[in-house]
């Protein structure tokens, strides 16, 4: 087991150089293969309305006239041990992990992502653990009762989250339940060290919205794992040894048919980490997928690298969870 | 303690389903002695594994309707309360299935499903436990036991998977031990294992056995008594010697003669069963079989189409036949089959009538 | 080195088709070893799972070679090699005098013309989106052959050439049974009027009552159309009706070859006589007096050996009960030791010269 878990962290460093590799021949090496040249590329570099020295800074600084080898090692330098920049008269040291100044505030990008992140993981996490809590419950009822009133109306509804984007409901919500009533008005992050109770005051809203989508889908996932498992001849070899029917259905079927849905959500809580962009619009919320829209809205390349990569970086690190998690629920997958 | 530990009266068990109601099994009756065993015999939609299922108990929670009765050790079991029944179940009466790699959890060591079959039951500590299942996997003859029982059920081979099973049916000691198709799913080697270790651990428990299967060696092999089933009903009934050496239904005649065997002259042709099985929401009026039995003309006047034979006593007292057909009828239609002279129409390939409707 | 068989001609007993003498096909040297990789980036080979591993095979025009074994002797797999679903390692396989081991899928077309597979599971060897009639017609439209009269009129007589109804064209599988369904296989099977038909576990899925019709109807298409069968299951009895010859086979290896009566009548691998005396026999065992005796029976210790691992010299070694050192290090060739009788065993049962075996063969019973 151990040399399982030893080849996958190995693995995973592999595929995080291949995607710093990857992100690296995005911004840096195809726009030079489209024909552009060193000056130009450093004029997407400098934001809006560039002025011809800015961009002439930049290309020294960014060091475009490098060879592409020196520059990828230059950036994979700079993500590690931060980047000293020598351009003229401007001496700056940006730290570990750097992925370069922001246009918009000159300021490295880090030090804006981490304080972005608190948000996003408060939203994350927290829907996280109520879709996982009602949509598997709701699944598992449903598969028992399959059928019933309870089955075809919670399937109903879940397929109706499943369909309804997370703008309309994140909006509809905030007019009723913000606006018209004011239950939860003014839905502004708090942080949590400042207020716990505002802090989870104000994100019922947007956790509500952003699990009602992925509960809906948990509970379609539970009901058909359920479904298969609890057809298993393993499930009758256990009824017929005597075992009460509530340990049939939880250490016996819960236990095989929840399985695949662990990795699922391992794969779920590692997208949505890198920045749950649609919630955060709807409610305003600085977290890292606001930042994202709006470095793209004002072209912001330093701070799209780093979002990309930060983003890359939770889905790579959630896939080596998931497939550690998997060896360790099922006896069966070899290591 | 008296001798008869299973007692099942008029047993049925109907589904109803969309298509209509499944009459899966249809006024059943046998019995059992400690330390015999019966052999069910029948094909697929004969009723067989259904009514070891209803013994279990393990139809409850679904739609069956269950009537009749079963008296396990004189306690009535139809329409006793579920918990009652659940804790009889892996006590007093066990089962092993057909094919141990599915019906073993995966995810859980073998070792571990023991204690929890001996743990449901029996109030005693994990150690003993542990203890009670390295000595039952030795038993059933698994080497090395104390390692194998923490061993996954998928890292066992199939012949030692089935010995694992048949320990975890064991642990509790039960009267009565119901195996369905335990072999099926087995090479022919391991089979005979298994079949041997059965029949060992009978005499060493003291358990009743009852055996389902299609294999009419297998249960010539193991049993006592025989239950032939067809559509859900007896068919025939009587001692193992009985049914093999003077069977009096044309259906248990169909599958004697249908068999190809070792230990006979190899024939020229099987001599089939046209037809296929019914279907057990449209069984057929009268006797079930009617459709595909040769006999029915010898029977005349429609009878075996309108009226259902009763299971009755054919010639020996305790052997008996749901058939219309008389003694001496029988008698000379089994002689003849047996000395090899093969009916007319019994060689063509072709299916004969068809038993049941298109869907 | 091994013999080359010659095949012996059907034995007398019953009516038996004359074969018309020539090889249809021959197996030579046959191996396959599916090879066991580890490592992620650079896959090397740790291992192989020796499924097949150098047997030689004979089967004349319009007979029937019964190939029989437990699980892991690679009899499946041989199947599969013989209508070159897979490829083999190494050998050769000459079918009509062709050699087609290894010939590409693109010349292999329209050979497929010739050689057929039934398959085991009537449930899923038919795709139930297709009807009956173009699952039968199916063969007609890939091999684009356009029999006269029109693909719908073949398959309505390959529908009655296998006793199903010839109007039940447009039937979907789901409104069959297991026996229909392995009908409509071997409809399927004929259409294009195959010389060699590998049929792997064709009645194992169907029950007993059903087994027989699909025998009889193996048996009578063999007879009306003059085909040869290759029959690969694990039930002895069953081959012993349809077989003309048996191989048997352990662990990839062919461990006897011999005519159908001779092999049953006088096993002489120690495998085969105890392969024979494990299948359950329909024949109570009750005394007068009501008790159950048990029978006697050679008992085979273990499980049998992986494939990836099969025991040195003679394979069957570690389950044999008259294995000697000998056993353990040299690997007993394919020996004709009687006229049409192959074994490959230093100590065979049943044979005369050999002082180790008494008549009676086997050990003290279980």
């Amino acid at each position: 087991m151990i040399t399982f878990v030893i080849r996958r962290l190995f693995a995973t460093v592999f595929l995080l150089i291949v995607v710093s590799a990857i992100t690296f021949a995005i911004f840096f090496i195809i726009p030079r293969l489209a024909g552009q040249n060193t000056y130009q590329l450093a004029t997407e570099y400098v934001g809006r309305n560039p002025t011809r020295q800015a961009v002439l800074q930049i290309e020294a600084q960014l060091g475009l006239d490098h060879p592409l080898w020196v520059q990828y090692g230059n950036f994979l330098k700079g993500i590690v041990l931060g980047t000293h920049y020598n351009a003229g008269t401007n001496t700056a040291y940006c730290p570990p992990p750097c992925f370069g100044y922001s246009f918009r505030t000159q300021q490295p990008v880090w030090p804006q992502m981490v304080s972005d992140l608190p948000v996003t993981l408060s939203l994350a996490i927290g829907a996280a653990i109520i879709w996982l809590v009602s949509g598997v419950s709701i699944g598992i009822i449903s598969a028992l009762k399959r059928g019933t009133l309870f089955d075809r109306f919670s399937m109903s509804v879940a397929l109706v989250g499943v369909s309804l984007p997370i703008f309309f409901t994140g909006l509809i919500s905030l007019e009723l339940f913000s606006y018209k009533w004011p239950i939860f008005p003014n839905v502004t992050f708090v942080p949590f060290s400042t207020n716990p109770l505002l802090w989870a005051r104000n994100l019922v809203l947007p956790w509500l919205c952003l699990s009602f989508l992925y509960a809906a889908l948990y509970a379609r996932l539970t009901r058909a794992g359920m479904l298969e498992t609890m057809s298993e001849d393993y499930i009758r070899t256990a009824r017929s040894k005597g075992l009460p029917e509530r340990t049939v259905i939880f250490k016996h079927g819960l236990r095989a048919a929840l399985t695949p849905i662990v990795t699922i959500f391992g794969m779920d809580l590692g997208l949505l980490l890198g920045g749950a962009i649609i919630t955060e619009v709807t409610f305003s919320l600085h977290g890292l997928g606001l930042f994202t829209v709006e470095a793209v809205q004002n072209q912001d390349l330093p701070e799209i690298l780093g979002v990309t990569l930060l983003a890359a970086f939770f889905i790579v690190i959630a896939n080596l969870v998931v497939d550690i998690l998997y060896a360790v629920l099922d006896p069966r997958v070899k290591y | 303690m008296p001798q008869t530990l299973l007692e099942v009266e008029d047993l049925r068990i109907h589904f109803p389903t969309e298509d209509g109601l499944v009459k899966a099994v249809d006024g059943v009756s046998f019995s059992l002695e400690r330390g015999r065993t019966l052999g069910i015999v029948g094909e697929s939609g004969s009723g067989k594994s259904v009514t070891s299922m209803g013994i279990m108990g393990l139809n409850q929670g679904s739609k069956a309707q269950i009537s009749g009765h079963i008296r396990l050790d004189g306690e009535e079991l139809v329409g006793a309360q579920p918990g009652r029944v659940r804790a009889l179940r892996g006590d007093k009466m066990a089962m092993i299935f057909q094919d141990p790699l599915s019906s073993l959890h995966p995810y859980y060591k073998v070792g571990d499903q023991i204690i929890e079959a001996f743990r449901v039951h029996n109030d005693v500590s994990k150690k003993v436990a542990r203890k009670h299942a390295i000595d039952l996997l030795g038993r059933v003859g698994i080497p090395q036991p104390e390692v194998r029982v923490d061993d996954y059920p998928h890292q066992f081979s199939g012949g030692m998977r089935q010995r694992a099973m048949i320990a975890m049916a064991l642990s509790c000691d039960p009267g009565l031990l119901i195996a369905d198709e335990p072999t099926t799913a087995l090479d022919v080697t391991v089979q005979a294992q298994i079949l041997d270790l059965i029949s060992d651990l009978q005499s060493e428990f003291g358990s009743a056995v009852i055996m389902i299967t299609h294999d009419l060696g297998v249960v010539a092999e193991l049993s006592d008594d025989i239950l032939v089933m067809y559509a859900g009903r007896a068919a025939e009934y009587g001692s193992a010697a009985e049914i093999f050496g003077r069977p009096g239904h044309p259906y248990t005649w169909g599958l004697l003669a249908s068999m190809p065997r070792l230990d006979r002259e190899r024939t020229s042709r099987l001599v089939p069963i046209p037809g296929t099985p019914p279907s057990l929401i449209r069984v057929p009026s009268g006797c079930p079989f009617h459709p595909r039995c040769r006999y029915t003309e010898l029977v005349g006047g429609q009878r075996c189409e309108t009226e259902v034979p009763a299971l009755r006593e054919v010639v020996t007292p305790g052997h008996a036949a749901a058939c219309h057909l008389t003694a001496e009828e029988r008698t000379r239609q089994w002689a003849e089959l047996s000395a090899d002279k093969i009916p007319d129409d019994a060689t063509a390939a072709t299916e004969g009538p068809e038993a049941r409707e298109p869907a | 080195m091994t013999e080359q068989i010659q095949t012996p001609p059907a034995p007398e007993a019953g009516p038996d088709r004359a074969p018309s003498g020539d090889v249809l096909l021959e197996v030579t040297d046959l191996v396959r070893h599916f090879p066991i990789t580890r490592g992620v980036v650079f896959r090397r080979k740790v291992g192989a799972v020796q499924a097949v591993d150098g047997i030689n095979l004979t089967v004349l025009r319009g007979q029937t070679l019964g190939l029989v074994g437990e699980s892991g002797c690679g009899k499946t797999t041989t199947g599969r090699l013989l209508v070159r679903l897979d490829e083999p390692t190494s050998g050769r396989i000459v079918i009509d005098g062709r050699d087609v081991t290894h010939l590409r899928q693109g010349k292999m077309r329209p050979l497929r013309r010739e050689i057929q597979m039934i398959f085991q599971d009537p449930y899923s060897s038919l795709n139930p989106r297709h009807t009956v009639g173009a699952i039968v017609g199916a063969p007609f439209r890939l091999q684009k052959v356009a029999p006269s009269g029109g693909v719908r009129r073949s398959v309505q007589e390959l529908l009655e050439l296998v006793g199903l109804n010839p109007e039940h064209y447009n039937r979907y599988p789901y409104e069959f049974s297991g026996g229909q369904r392995q009908r409509i296989g071997i409809a399927r099977t004929l259409a294009l009027r195959p010389k060699l038909i590998v049929a792997d576990e064709p009645v194992s899925a169907l029950d007993v009552s059903i087994q027989a019709q699909v025998i009889n109807l193996l048996e009578d298409l063999q007879n009306e159309l003059g085909l040869t069968y290759v029959v690969i299951a694990h039930d002895l009895s069953v081959v012993r009706h349809i077989s003309d010859n048996v191989a048997v086979m352990y662990l990839g290896k062919i461990v006897e070859v011999a005519g159908r009566d001779q092999l049953y009548a006088k096993p002489r691998h120690p495998y085969t006589v105890a392969l024979l005396s494990a299948v359950p026999v329909p024949e109570p065992l009750s005394s007068a007096t009501g008790q159950r005796e048990r029978r006697q029976r050679i008992r085979l210790e273990g499980d049998v050996p992986s494939p990836m691992r099969p025991p040195s010299a003679c394979r069957f070694h570690t389950r044999c009960w008259k294995a000697q050192q000998i056993c353990r290090t040299q690997e007993p060739p394919l020996a004709e030791l009687i006229p049409g009788h192959q074994v490959a065993c230093h100590f065979p049962e049943n044979t005369p010269q050999v002082s180790e075996s008494s008549p009676e063969g086997a050990p003290q019973p279980a």
